[in-house]
């Protein structure tokens, strides 16, 4: 239905878009003792670590291979090396992911080629894991170097399994996209364990990055699902995977094992969560518990008293694609229109959304596209466009530096659609503006008619 | 790439750099570019530290030449504050895609700068260069060169990829950029005897603002700040100042001393944090004024405004100064905040347990005996695990950092209070002395501390207490055991430039009879690079009593 476009600016002004190194290392922080490594200069791994520090606001583990000048023209095999084994012997982890970014991408270090080598040299490493995906800086983006992660993971650590062998009929993998939260996926889990059932959850940041505090200090991510966790998901009995950017990895599982899938686009909305708890009762052969029920039951009655309020609002979103899909879909539903959307890069949804025109570009887009707009919905970043515009501002997606629980925010299943209704149409109603008697006043020269009946007498 | 080896030349040769000036000619020719660990590194680039250098100029389009990872990941996060325009909060990147990097990135760099100035009409643009257009050799230089002629506006290159070392080379790349480009090329209105400029000064949650009334009632004016709240048209009139103050020597010496040499303006360094160090940089800026022109009587008006703030400030205090009474201090910063807020929380009547020297020079830790005597705790760098052990073993009630350490602080449930460059408070000049107090003041009495230190009701320990006991136990083994405590003491890593263990400088003092530091740096390399370990093998020797093999002291040494 929509016209996808590209900006057809030569300069970013305000970019929405992140690079795709920092949405690989995300994903790999949602393993268990794991280290993240930039095959890059510092401030590649700098700029990264803050932004997640100041998002999560929790310690981040991100090493960097230090590319200097000199490195960076020669290759980076030494140091890639060097960064290895410091980190094997200082902070001891399960699995090194390593990630290229735009300046080792662009000198084409054959990571593949090096990872070799490393291995031949150094058997006392053999324990542990090093995965390595490629993800330069200059092409896609967050969501992108995420998806490539957990694809890559799928298909380097999931054991294959024998035909013949014994599924757990417990087990559910559970993939979710960069855009689901650690709160997000304490949601599933529970709805998932209300069945009966057990999810593992590829990469699981409800474990490393949802905000508590940790029964030791340890240099490595905290949390999340270990090796052996992996390795054994060729065993569950199915995969959800959760936003169309999961479909590659969803489909490298199903080859690699022979689990089959389903995908949910989006899990916010009444419909999709009826579909994703009728699949849980299929696959669980329980009935649906009455917690879950009386959640549905509290949506259905949030959506009644809302939709006043959401009614013919026109909403700008700016967002990654699987985000944009996910909230442009759940705003029609309660009656909104979106009215200015932008993302960051391509994907098979973007068509698909209800509105006129999606545009690839940066936020100075959507501020002009906004101009009209009664919400303005992105990243922390558009504070500075909203306060401009003067229309309310729905923060959400990464990075969310200034407000607290970024990580928690919760937007799917019953309940998170219940809340995210209640926090949205609370912030229509906060910015109605109060009549005054000024406020329909006539303009000046019309005068008031109770004058001109007076003059008539 | 030649102009810009030849710029970090140029940075490493500087005479006003104490650090360089140490070095022997070869060394120095080698510079700040130690190798950084892979695997073991952390901090910003260059492009990083001169885009921090630089963003506070707050009117003109600071564009990044690169892919987004560079400015998409990062824009945004300075609290520097502007009293005018906000053009330097809009993030403008070229974003380059592959085909920029096949095919290169100047005809979009050109581009770009074309579709700022037509939008937002800044009066200047400045392009920074980074590691994957240096790579493809874009010249940032022409492109900036034809475009400031084709737009009549300045367009400004600072090249300074990322890979080409660390934040602080970057922040002097940025200064030489605007000391060939932007200083001096324009007029201020008028001039006045009372001109002066601040350098290395970048507006933090407006701290600038907390000292500007001070000098304005003095009728001193900032002719420019470099770069806090400055205004592009301010920093090309910069060099008609009379006299500057070096506020981060670390960052900006660069700027301030070749403003001396080329324009004649003098400089000196100062703090405006602490109230005797506020008071001192105000003496030093009229003195320098006077020096230079000023009436006599400026002195008087300062002395008299001195008395006055000092005595609102104390007063400020006063109130606090019964609370916090033998409350302790862990100060976990860097450079010249090493000293500076050791004197300022000292005035408030708190005692420190320790500070770290991080990124400290040798004149910074003699500051800081000086202010707290001999026995200092400094602390070099650290692991999480031991600055826990640091805040559990000195007692401390709360620590001051900068934001990536928080987190020990949090999660080990201890007050925390963040005195670098994330925080929203300004602590600069007396009120903002005041403020830094009540701020601590606040962070030691929230009755949340008590709560969140209390057990689940279901939980047999806490991981406090566990992390004790694991604590205790390697004590204990070191205690037990001297060889092992022998072998952990060796096994210190004392130079980080040159990978140089304790063991090996201890083995080379002994095997060569070595009596001085530049010895141990001749035999050992230790020391060669950064030269921030000089204190610590200073330390060695001076404590050869206490290690060497036989000696009584040295087992009881290790149990402590």
């Amino acid at each position: 239905m929509a016209k996808v476009t590209h900006t057809q600016k030569a300069c970013a002004v305000n970019p929405l878009k992140m690079s795709q190194p920092i949405g690989s290392a995300l994903a790999f922080m949602g393993i268990k003792n794991c280290m993240p490594l930039f095959h890059g200069s510092q401030g590649c791994t700098s700029f990264g670590l803050v932004l997640f520090v100041r998002h999560f606001k929790e310690a981040i583990p991100l090493q960097t291979t230090a590319m200097s000048e000199v490195a960076t023209v020669l290759g980076g095999l030494e140091n890639v090396e060097q960064a290895i084994v410091t980190i094997a012997n200082r902070q001891k982890p399960s699995i090194i992911g390593i990630s290229s970014t735009g300046v080792t991408e662009t000198k084409g270090d054959d990571v593949d080629g090096y990872l070799k080598l490393i291995r031949e040299k150094h058997p006392e490493l053999d324990h542990i894991a090093l995965v390595y995906v490629s993800t330069p800086d200059f092409k896609d983006a967050f969501q992108d170097g995420w998806a490539k992660t957990v694809t890559r993971m799928i298909e380097q650590l999931v054991e294959p399994v024998p035909a013949d062998a014994v599924r757990d009929p417990a087990k559910v993998n559970l993939l979710p996209g960069a855009h689901v939260t650690p709160g997000d996926l304490d949601e599933l889990r529970d709805l998932i364990e209300a069945f009966g059932m057990e999810p593992v959850i590829l990469p699981d940041l409800s474990g490393s990055l949802d905000g508590h505090v940790p029964d030791d200090f340890t240099p490595t991510t905290i949390g999340g699902i270990g090796l052996e966790e992996i390795a054994a998901m060729g065993l569950s009995r199915h995969t959800i995977a959760v936003g169309e950017q999961m479909r590659p990895a969803a489909e490298a599982m199903e080859k690699k094992t022979g689990v089959p899938y389903t995908l949910f686009d989006r899990l916010t909305g009444l419909e999709v969560n009826d579909e994703f708890i009728t699949l849980l009762a299929g696959l669980s052969g329980r009935p649906v518990p009455n917690k879950i029920k009386r959640q549905r039951s509290q949506l259905v009655d949030a959506m009644l008293d809302g939709h006043f309020h959401f009614g013919g609002k026109r909403i700008a979103i700016g967002a990654e694609p699987d985000l944009l899909w996910t909230l442009s879909g759940w705003f029609r539903e309660l009656g909104a229109e979106v009215a200015a959307a932008v993302t960051t890069t391509e994907s098979p949804l973007l068509e698909r959304i209800a509105t006129a025109e999606v545009l690839i570009g940066d936020l100075e887009d959507l501020e002009k596209r906004a101009a009209d707009c009664d919400l303005l919905v992105t990243h922390s970043h558009g504070r500075q466009a909203a306060e401009r515009l003067a229309i309310p501002f729905y923060r959400i997606g990464i990075p969310m530096f200034d407000r607290l629980g970024a990580a928690h925010q919760t937007i799917v299943g019953y309940r998170g659609t219940r809340d995210l209704i209640f926090e949205i149409g609370n912030m229509f109603i906060a910015s109605g503006h109060e009549p005054n008697p000024g406020t329909w006043s006539l303009p000046e020269e019309t005068g008031h008619v109770g004058e001109k009946a007076l003059a008539a007498h | 790439m030649s102009s810009v080896s030849s710029k970090i030349q140029d940075v490493f040769n500087e005479p006003g750099c104490g650090k360089n000036q140490g070095k022997s000619e070869k060394e120095r020719k080698k510079g700040c570019t130690k190798q950084l660990q892979p695997g073991g590194a952390a901090g910003g680039c260059a492009f990083d530290g001169a885009k921090i250098a630089l963003q506070p100029i707050t009117d003109v389009a600071h564009l990044v030449h690169g892919p987004i990872a560079c400015e998409g990941n990062s824009w945004d996060n300075r609290g520097s504050k502007s009293s005018g325009s906000n053009l330097w909060r809009t993030g403008f990147t070229t974003d380059i895609n592959e085909t920029d990097v096949v095919f290169g990135g100047e005809k979009r760099l050109y581009k770009s700068v074309k579709e700022i100035i037509e939008k937002y009409d800044p009066p200047a643009v400045f392009v920074y260069q980074t590691c994957v257009p240096a790579m493809i050799g874009d010249d940032i230089d022409a492109v900036c060169k034809a475009a400031s002629k084709k737009f009549g506006k300045p367009v400004i290159p600072v090249n300074s990829p990322g890979f080409v070392g660390p934040k602080n080379l970057g922040n002097k790349l940025a200064g030489e950029a605007i000391l060939d480009h932007v200083i001096g090329t324009e007029e201020p209105e008028y001039t006045t005897p009372y001109d002066i400029n601040i350098i290395g000064e970048y507006n933090l949650s407006g701290e600038l603002w907390q000292v500007k009334p001070l000098l304005d009632e003095l009728g001193i004016r900032i002719l420019c700040c470099i770069s806090g709240d400055a205004k592009y048209h301010d920093v090309a009139c910069s060099h008609r100042a009379k006299a500057a103050m070096m506020v981060c020597s670390k960052s900006m010496i660069n700027i301030a001393r070749k403003m001396e040499e080329r324009y004649g303006i003098p400089f000196f360094e100062g703090s405006f944090y602490g109230i005797e160090d506020t008071s001192d940089a105000l003496r030093e800026i009229s003195q320098f004024l006077i020096e230079r022109g000023a009436p006599a009587e400026l002195m008087e008006r300062t002395e008299a405004l001195i008395a006055r703030e000092e005595a609102r400030a104390w007063a400020g205090i006063e109130p606090y100064k019964q609370r916090l009474a033998g409350k302790k201090v862990l100060l976990i910063t860097g450079g010249v905040k090493s000293w500076s807020v050791v004197a300022a929380l000292q005035e408030a009547g708190l005692e420190l347990v320790g500070t770290s020297v991080k990124k400290s020079t040798k004149e910074d830790k003699e500051r800081i005996k000086e202010l707290m005597g001999e026995d200092a705790h400094m602390i070099d760098d650290m692991s999480p695990r031991e600055m826990y052990k640091m805040l559990k073993d000195a007692k401390a009630d709360i620590m001051l950092s900068g934001g990536r350490s928080q987190f020990i602080a949090l999660k080990a449930k201890m007050p925390w209070l963040d005195i670098n460059q994330e925080r929203h408070h300004a602590y600069m000049g007396y009120v903002g002395m005041v403020e830094l107090v009540k701020e601590i003041d606040k962070a030691l009495a929230n009755p949340v501390w008590e709560q969140v230190r209390k057990r689940a009701p279901w939980e047999e320990t806490t991981w406090e207490e566990r992390a004790d006991a694991a604590i205790a136990a390697e004590a204990a083994a070191l205690a037990a055991d001297p060889e092992l405590a022998k072998a952990q003491r060796r096994s210190a890593r004392i130079c980080k430039c040159k990978a140089v263990d304790r063991g090996a400088i201890e083995d080379a003092i002994l095997e060569h009879g070595l009596d001085s530091v530049e010895a141990v740096t001749e035999r050992t390399h230790a020391g060669s690079g950064c030269t921030g370990c000089t204190g610590t093998i200073a330390g060695i020797l001076d404590s050869i009593e206490d290690w060497r093999p036989g000696s009584v002291n040295e087992p009881a040494k290790q149990a402590a």
